[in-house]
């Protein structure tokens, strides 16, 4: 292991110093397979957001890559290329947060709130590999900071309704930042009331109320070196889900890290940066507020992480480099207990995630060398080792009645690779790249112990036997630019080797009540997926802009099947006006219908749809104090749909008026 | 409860011993993890009956015990013992199906017995020992407290061949979710006194959770008998803690079924089962 390490850094250097001697600015701009989508303070300023006090989920929902999973109004699940979160890798500033739900009912990107974030960096594929294994891409989620700025103080509050749903949404935030000390801290709240659907269709346990905090601070101690200190405290309680038996009583995360930095530590190093980290996630599930259910049950889960970061970049002549050293240590434990009708029986207890440890290290590299002013070619290579123990012996004992033979812990090494070339001419640019990539199962895909499935109805069982998941990648992207418009073409081709899928196995017995049988993990030969997206803007007149976005993914097993959760040609148009402190935005939104769909996992088509939104926005200053007011409307023809996205077919939001007011004190 | 048993008994064993006790002659060690249930005695002996908990209950019960003078200054470890439970019922009385006696250790004999049923208010047990020493016979009895148990554990049924059965659950005594080994003791009720142990059976398990849609378990390895012991042997996995019913079906050495009938959508239970829960 150690020297394949060895032999890694040995070719990159190799690389570095061999053709040090161009000197030349590295752009490390990807214009298509990477994507930048703007959150917090960066957005308020620009003031172009159509409603600002979104969720995160209704951020990162507008990406080409990222199509959202909803069980309901809250926490829904990213997906990348087409993938679920066990194909990709989640961070805050670089930091490993997982999962404490084995139901997926808190992705990491619930636990932070758009105050936290000034943006949300969306990779795909292996450019995605930086923080983790993956497959099918990252979201790196970057903080708001103030930096050392010397802005002095600022504040700002947020207030927000929408008449869907009686959504209350209130924030404060404050900063300071002089030349040597910063800080920014902010509060936010949300609360809902269950939403309705088109057609004024209450979709019952679609209420949550959240909380968040978050704080920040940096300190120069010198002119190079600076140390910086956060925290998020985020706290949800009574979140319901539609699409689900069971709801959350409380979900709660701290997270916390240091971090240290240095500019130009040694010649040849231009910043170097590391951070330790901390993080604690509580989920509490349970059916308590649900009538008629065959069983009550409480599932709660626990997820904690300690890990750490080192990364160093550089330009060596016409070289950026980049190097990146993480390592990651996590507890994954989740347990239910079911009250039986008969009170002279005992509860019944289970491990259903049967206290997991994964100790993860990891080495990423990457240097972007541009060969000339027209070319240039993107190389990284990463190699993961990841470690997965069940500690505690009664899970063991448990996971065993299905696996006598298996081992306590298992160990995978996790190489990656991506390359990429770009060329621009005047207004043309192409790229075209391939990478491999390989991750190991998650934990509920290991070692889940009769996880129920709300959508195909069965009870999953974990396999520890199951082989490292492989992926080749091929993706190619052209964009082209001019005065009046822009265009972009990508498309991703994913051929993804011992593809992990549930598989019945009609020999076993749900434990579930009223569920339709057990699958276990199991591994197809492969699978392909294809993600495409093309986009427009045009600039109609001075102050009016079209924009247009088509979507379109494909997912196939190696004998034809269908995959789970794929999007059906999905579009996007929307028209902006703005005049002075004035704005204005129509957007439609729909997809084609679904008519492929997978059946083994419950899905049953989505029929087509369109969804019209407008909003208009106005910037006022109240004695020189800025003030924003957002109004729109959502789904203004009260639509009644669901998307091939939605958990169960539960359906969207009907009409939704809204008012969002940005206050900044100066 | 147990204390009021076991406050009783006492109480009886003080009225009916002469108070003579003197000091414990055998070493702790050999006692280690055994509670005494009660003293036996007559004119010249007495007997001082163990088990794990210091209680006996309906189903297996390992039992174990020594032999020494009334006056307790001289163990006895080489006696030749038969033992006999006996249960006095209303109108007639019937033994249960028991082991041979076994020295355990130098000082302490073991066997089991398989209480059929608890004692109730007018329905009760007793046990005798026959013991044989230098040649001469003497003999103990004295009535004893069998204990209900919350689950069943133990069944006696007439099998569809019209031969009467005893089944009883010996393992697992303290089950995990795990793979359990189990352990289960067949015997026939030849007479009312005799009950020899069954072979050449085999012995289907179906565990079942009725408190959760009575689901199954994978991978449970039906019971056959070891010729090491007097039991039949397989394995009983358990997903989760909680009440167990442990469906059986019982077929002869033909693979003819005894007793016991599968469990399906319709049929939630078979008739033979015993009970775990935890």
């Amino acid at each position: 292991m150690k020297k394949i390490l060895f032999t890694v850094v040995l070719f990159f250097l190799g690389i570095a110093t061999t053709t040090a001697q161009e000197k030349e600015q590295v752009t490390t701009d990807s214009v298509s397979l990477k994507e930048i989508i703007l959150i917090g303070k960066k957005q308020d300023v620009s003031g172009k957001e159509p409603k600002p006090l979104a969720t995160l989920d209704e951020y990162l929902e507008k990406s080409s890559k990222v199509d959202m999973i909803k069980r309901g109004a809250y926490a829904w699940e990213p997906m990348i290329n087409g993938m679920t979160t066990e194909r990709s890798v989640i961070t805050i500033d670089g930091m490993r947060i997982f999962s404490a739900c084995t139901d997926k009912m808190d992705p990491v990107t619930s636990y932070v709130e758009i105050s936290n974030l000034s943006e949300a960096s969306i990779s795909s594929g292996q450019m995605g590999a930086e923080n983790g294994a993956t497959i099918g891409g990252g979201i790196d989620l970057k903080r708001q900071k103030e930096g050392f700025t010397n802005r002095r103080w600022n504040g700002g509050l947020s207030a927000g309704g929408e008449s869907n749903g009686g959504v209350k949404i209130a924030g404060f935030d404050l900063s300071y930042g002089n030349d040597s000390f910063y800080f920014n801290s902010d509060f936010m709240y949300r609360d809902a009331e269950n939403y309705f659907a088109g057609g004024n269709e209450e979709v019952r346990y679609s209420q949550f109320t959240k909380y968040n905090y978050s704080g920040i601070a940096g300190f120069k101690i010198s002119n190079h070196q600076a140390v910086e200190g956060s925290v998020i405290l985020d706290r949800a309680i009574d979140v319901g889900y539609p699409a689900l038996p069971m709801d959350v009583s409380l979900a709660q995360a701290a997270i916390v890290s240091l971090m240290y930095e240095h500019h130009q530590p040694v010649d040849f190093i231009e910043h170097w940066e590391t951070k330790l980290y901390f993080n604690s996630i509580e989920h509490q599930m349970d059916d308590s507020e649900r009538t008629n259910v065959p069983v009550r049950m409480d599932m709660p889960g626990w997820s904690d992480t300690y890990g750490y970061y080192s990364k160093a970049k550089t330009t060596l002549g016409n070289h950026g480099i980049k190097v990146n050293i993480n390592g990651f240590y996590n507890k994954s434990l989740a347990e239910m207990t079911m009250y039986p009708n008969d009170p002279s029986e005992k509860e019944m207890f289970m491990f259903t995630w049967p206290n997991v440890r994964t100790l993860y290290s990891g080495i990423f590299l990457e240097d972007h060398i541009s060969i000339n002013e027209k070319y240039s070619l993107q190389l990284s290579g990463s190699l993961g080792s990841q470690m997965n123990e069940i500690h505690d012996p009664s899970g063991l004992q448990s996971l065993r009645i299905f696996y006598p033979e298996m081992e306590k812990s298992k160990a995978r090494l996790l190489p990656g690779f991506n390359s990429r070339f770009q060329t621009d001419f005047r207004n043309w640019n192409f790229s075209a790249g391939v990478g491999y990539g390989e991750r190991a199962p998650s934990v509920s895909e290991g070692y889940g112990f009769y996880l129920f499935n709300s959508f195909d109805g069965f009870d999953y069982i974990g396999n520890p036997n199951l082989a490292k998941e492989k992926s080749i990648e091929l993706n190619a992207g052209a964009g082209m630019k001019r005065k009046e418009w822009k265009a972009e073409i990508n498309g991703s081709y994913f051929h993804i080797m011992d593809y992990i899928i549930g598989k019945p196995d009609f020999t076993l017995s749900p434990m579930t009540i009223g569920a339709n049988g057990i699958k276990v993990y199991e591994q197809l030969p492969y699978a392909t997926i294809f993600h495409g997206d093309f986009s427009v803007s045009y600039k109609l007149l001075n102050n009016l802009n079209w924009n247009g976005k088509v979507i379109y993914n494909r997912g196939r097993s190696h004998n034809k099947e269908i995959l789970p959760l794929v999007q059906p040609l999905s579009y996007f148009s929307s028209l902006e006006f703005r005049s002075g402190l004035f704005s204005m935005e129509t957007s439609i939104d729909g997809a084609v219908e679904k008519t492929e769909f997978s059946r083994e996992f419950g899905e049953s088509g989505a029929p087509s749809y369109t969804v019209v939104n407008i909003s208009a926005s106005k910037v006022m200053y109240v004695h020189q104090q800025k003030l924003i007011l957002k109004l729109g409307a959502e789904n203004l023809f009260d639509a009644f749909y669901y998307t091939f996205s939605d958990w169960n077919n539960i359906p969207r939001k009907g009409r939704n008026l809204f008012i969002n007011l940005k206050y900044f004190i100066q | 409860m147990k204390f009021k048993y076991f406050f009783s008994l006492l109480l009886l064993a003080g009225l009916t011993s002469c108070s003579t006790d003197s000091e414990e002659v055998i070493p702790d060690n050999e006692l280690e993890g055994l509670v005494k249930i009660q003293t036996i005695q007559n004119h010249t002996h007495k007997l001082e009956l163990y088990s794990a908990n210091g209680d006996l209950q309906e189903g297996y019960n390992k039992i174990v015990f020594n032999l020494q003078t009334l006056d307790g200054r001289e163990m006895i470890s080489d006696a030749e013992i038969q033992w006999n439970p006996m249960m006095h019922m209303e109108s007639m009385a019937h033994s249960a199906p028991k082991s041979e006696i076994n020295k355990r250790t130098e000082n302490l004999y073991e066997g089991y017995i398989i209480f059929t049923m608890a004692e109730n208010e007018i329905e009760y047990w007793s046990i005798d020992f026959d013991y044989t020493i230098d040649g001469e016979v003497f003999s103990l009895e004295a009535p004893i407290t069998v204990l209900p148990t919350e689950r069943q554990k133990v069944t006696s049924f007439m099998g569809l061949d019209d031969k009467r059965y005893v089944l009883t659950l010996v393992e697992p005594t303290d089950p995990e979710v795990a793979t359990n080994e189990v352990t289960i003791g067949l015997f026939q009720m030849a007479n009312m006194m005799e009950y020899p142990v069954m072979d050449g059976y085999r012995i289907l398990i179906d565990p079942r959770m009725p408190g959760m849609g009575n689901h199954s378990s994978p991978n449970n390895v039906h019971l056959t008998r070891f010729a090491s012991d007097d039991f039949y042997h397989g394995k009983l996995n358990l997903t989760m803690s909680g009440y167990w019913r442990i469906n059986l079906i019982l077929h002869n050495e033909h693979g003819e079924v005894v007793k016991g009938e599968p469990v399906d959508e319709i049929n939630e239970s078979s008739s033979l089962y015993v009970e775990l829960e935890f």
